[in-house]
């Protein structure tokens, strides 16, 4: 209820540059855990640069670009990033139903799972009939099924009935 | 007068009927296997090589070379129409090529492919057969700190690929460098970044980047929204679904640019393709008169790295036939089947078996035709498939970004990786990072981090050692030439601005 509330409430999320600023924060800490990590491998080895060298400057790299940004961030102002929420969530949806897809391919195999994403993404996203939805669905999964797994000999992820 | 007499003894060969047909099956696989993201050339060539061992040597090169450049003819088809890369090379043919798709354009930019494919694929084979020995001699002497400049270079190609932000186009190399670094360390073979997950101990396959950030980036971003107007244009007629005069006049210089830079690049060992192209590309963009509109779809945008991939082949087959030095994992396997069938690649090569080397020059020849009257009939062919409804299209990307992502290793973990950067992917595209600076990375860090670690090791920890080759200081001055370009340009408008607010 309060999803579709939220939906609702206002149909665009303007970002004044916070989404700028959140990139930034996101950047820093994901250098700092690169700096961290590199730390903890030898910065030498015993003919020359080790293992930790190169990923401590990049995480250095990666830091100091991000403070760049945070500076310019803070005294230019950011960007005016418009973001619609509905979009946004067809987005996401979509997204989700790819990775469902991935998480049943070793249960039910490659054809059903896929057949199952298409019939999503037919159905529900773009709001078609359900004939057609299992049409495409259908019709896809074969498709694939026999130019990749019958005439190129490809393997695909196999379910118990073998597909 | 002595290449004449060699060339002519090629076509002898090259021409007989078993040599043509075979020539002939070998540019029709190497389409298909380029049309088809994941399945590439090393792994085809590996898996037909058996059944060459009964075939006569040259006859077996002939149709294993054709499979090799033929794929990167193919390579641009679905990087042009879907946006999914059909193997490295083709990555930076996305970027304008599929912004020429989605203005209805898909037919010129196939078409432009084919043709700028075919005018740098000979120039390739020309090279091959006139400047070989010494282009080879100069590859030698490239050492670790010129491999270092050379990978410099090429990573000053990111102020080229980024839109309006410099900054975010070096945050997103730098992101890039640091996904190749993940896997086992090549010296130490220590473990780095692999979360404790076997499956990252090989590293990151660059193919799994590249469709996660534009293919499926792509379709979420078009799935956005319920539009049911048609997204692609596929203009009626023939003629609106080859090049004009225009587009072939605008692509002149990319031509040669892209013939050049991918056959010096293809010289050298390691170098690769993909370099190549984004080379070619950043080079493309740095003398062109309208660079802002890179990006947007230019045509010239495709047919620059869609040359130097193609005019690759003809470098890497240089070092490894005059000095028997793979620069690929493709040439790799063709060394090997240089070795299985009795030959010794080297300087002695040429003069010992002429009938292979001319027979395969000549066949090169004859191949870059076939493929270009094999692509130019099936461009509008290709072209239809952007009128397939949006949604069949869709999930169709999706089925085939899998398939690709699951053929390079049998992995659902790939598959997953797939998800995550075709999210990454998208968050990039609506907080406007550009993609491309890090596939540049990614394809640039492994052989950077390589070849600084050896310099360093020459030198024993003395910088020095990085420009104190003549050819390492000129091209890291050029570098620093490039990247002093835009900045300039900046002061300039900063300065009119400043002049303009005065008056």
């Amino acid at each position: 209820m309060w999803f579709l509330l939220w939906l609702k409430s206002s149909p665009v999320m303007v970002f004044y540059g916070k989404g700028e600023l959140l990139a930034a924060i996101v950047l820093m800490s994901f250098g700092s855990f690169v700096i961290y990590e590199a730390r903890g491998l030898p910065y030498h080895s015993e003919f020359g640069p080790g293992p930790g060298f190169f990923p401590l400057w990049i995480g250095i790299g990666i830091v100091g670009c991000s403070l760049v940004m945070l500076c310019a961030n803070f005294f230019r102002g950011g960007e005016v990033i418009e973001v619609s929420r509905v979009e946004l969530v067809r987005a996401l949806s979509a997204w989700l139903a790819f990775v469902l897809a991935i998480a049943l391919m070793p249960l039910i195999g490659f054809g059903l799972s896929f057949g199952l994403l298409t019939a999503f993404l037919v159905l529900v996203l773009d709001r078609r009939s359900p004939w057609l939805a299992i049409g495409v669905a259908l019709g896809l999964a074969l498709t694939f099924h026999l130019v990749f797994a019958v005439a190129l000999g490809v393997s695909l992820p196999a379910g118990p009935w073998g597909f | 007068m002595e290449a004449l007499s060699n060339i002519v003894l090629g076509f002898s060969i090259a021409l007989t009927p078993a040599n043509l047909s075979w020539c002939f099956v070998g540019v029709v696989l190497g389409t298909i296997i380029g049309v088809l993201p994941g399945l590439g050339p090393p792994a085809t060539i590996a898996l037909l090589l058996p059944l060459t061992f009964k075939m006569d040597p040259t006859t077996a090169m002939i149709m294993l070379a054709g499979i090799y450049y033929g794929a990167k003819y193919g390579g641009s088809t679905t990087s042009i129409l879907l946006n999914v890369p059909g193997e490295s090379a083709s990555v930076v043919t996305c970027l304008d090529g599929y912004q020429l798709a989605r203005q209805g354009r898909a037919g010129p930019a196939l078409g432009i492919a084919a043709i700028s494919s075919f005018i740098a694929g000979t120039f390739g084979v020309l090279g091959l057969m006139f400047i070989a020995p010494p282009v080879a001699k100069f590859a030698l002497r490239f050492g670790p700190p010129e491999y270092f400049a050379l990978m410099v270079l090429g990573l000053t190609m990111v102020v080229f690929l980024t839109g309006r932000s410099v900054a975010r186009g070096i945050l997103a190399t730098l992101f890039g460098l640091w996904l190749a670094g993940v896997g086992t360390d090549v010296f130490t073979a220590e473990s780095r970044f692999t979360f404790g997950r076997k499956e990252l101990l090989g590293g990151i396959d660059f193919i799994v980047v590249s469709i996660g950030l534009f293919a499926i980036a792509e379709v979420l971003i078009n799935l956005e929204s319920q539009s049911g107007a048609e997204i692609f244009k596929v203009p009626k007629g023939l003629r609106n679904l080859l090049p004009t005069l225009q587009d072939l006049k605008d692509s002149r210089f990319a031509f040669l640019n892209g013939s050049v830079v991918g056959f010096f690049i293809g010289v050298l060992p390691g170098a690769g393709s993909t370099i190549a192209s984004f080379l070619s590309y950043g080079l493309e963009k740095a003398v062109s008169r309208r660079p802002e509109k890179f990006g947007t779809g230019v045509i010239e945008g495709v047919a620059a790295p869609e040359g130097a991939n193609n005019s690759e082949t003809g470098g890497a087959l240089v070092p490894l036939l005059t000095l028997g030095i793979p620069g690929s994992s493709t040439t790799a396997i063709l060394l090997a089947a240089l070795h299985l069938w009795g030959f010794r690649p080297g300087p002695l090569l040429i003069q010992e078996n002429p009938n292979l080397f001319w027979g395969l020059v000549a066949s090169m020849y004859i191949g870059n035709v076939m493929l270009l009257i094999l692509n130019l009939p099936l461009v509008p062919l290709f072209a239809q498939i952007l009128r397939v409804p949006y949604y069949v299209l869709y999930p169709g990307i999706l089925g085939v970004s899998i398939i690709g992502v699951y053929t390079v290793d049998n992995s659902l973990f790939d598959i997953w990786m797939l998800g995550i950067f075709g999210l990454l992917g998208y968050f990039m595209r609506k907080l406007d990072y550009p993609t491309a600076p890090l596939v540049l990375g990614m394809v640039l860090g492994q052989r950077l981090e390589l070849s600084l670690r050896q310099s360093l090791m020459m030198s024993q920890g003395q910088l020095s050692i990085l420009v104190a080759s003549p050819l390492a200081a000129g091209m890291l001055l050029f570098a620093a030439i490039l990247l002093l370009v835009p900045m300039l340009n900046w002061v300039r408008s900063w300065r009119v601005k400043a002049i303009e607010q005065e008056v």
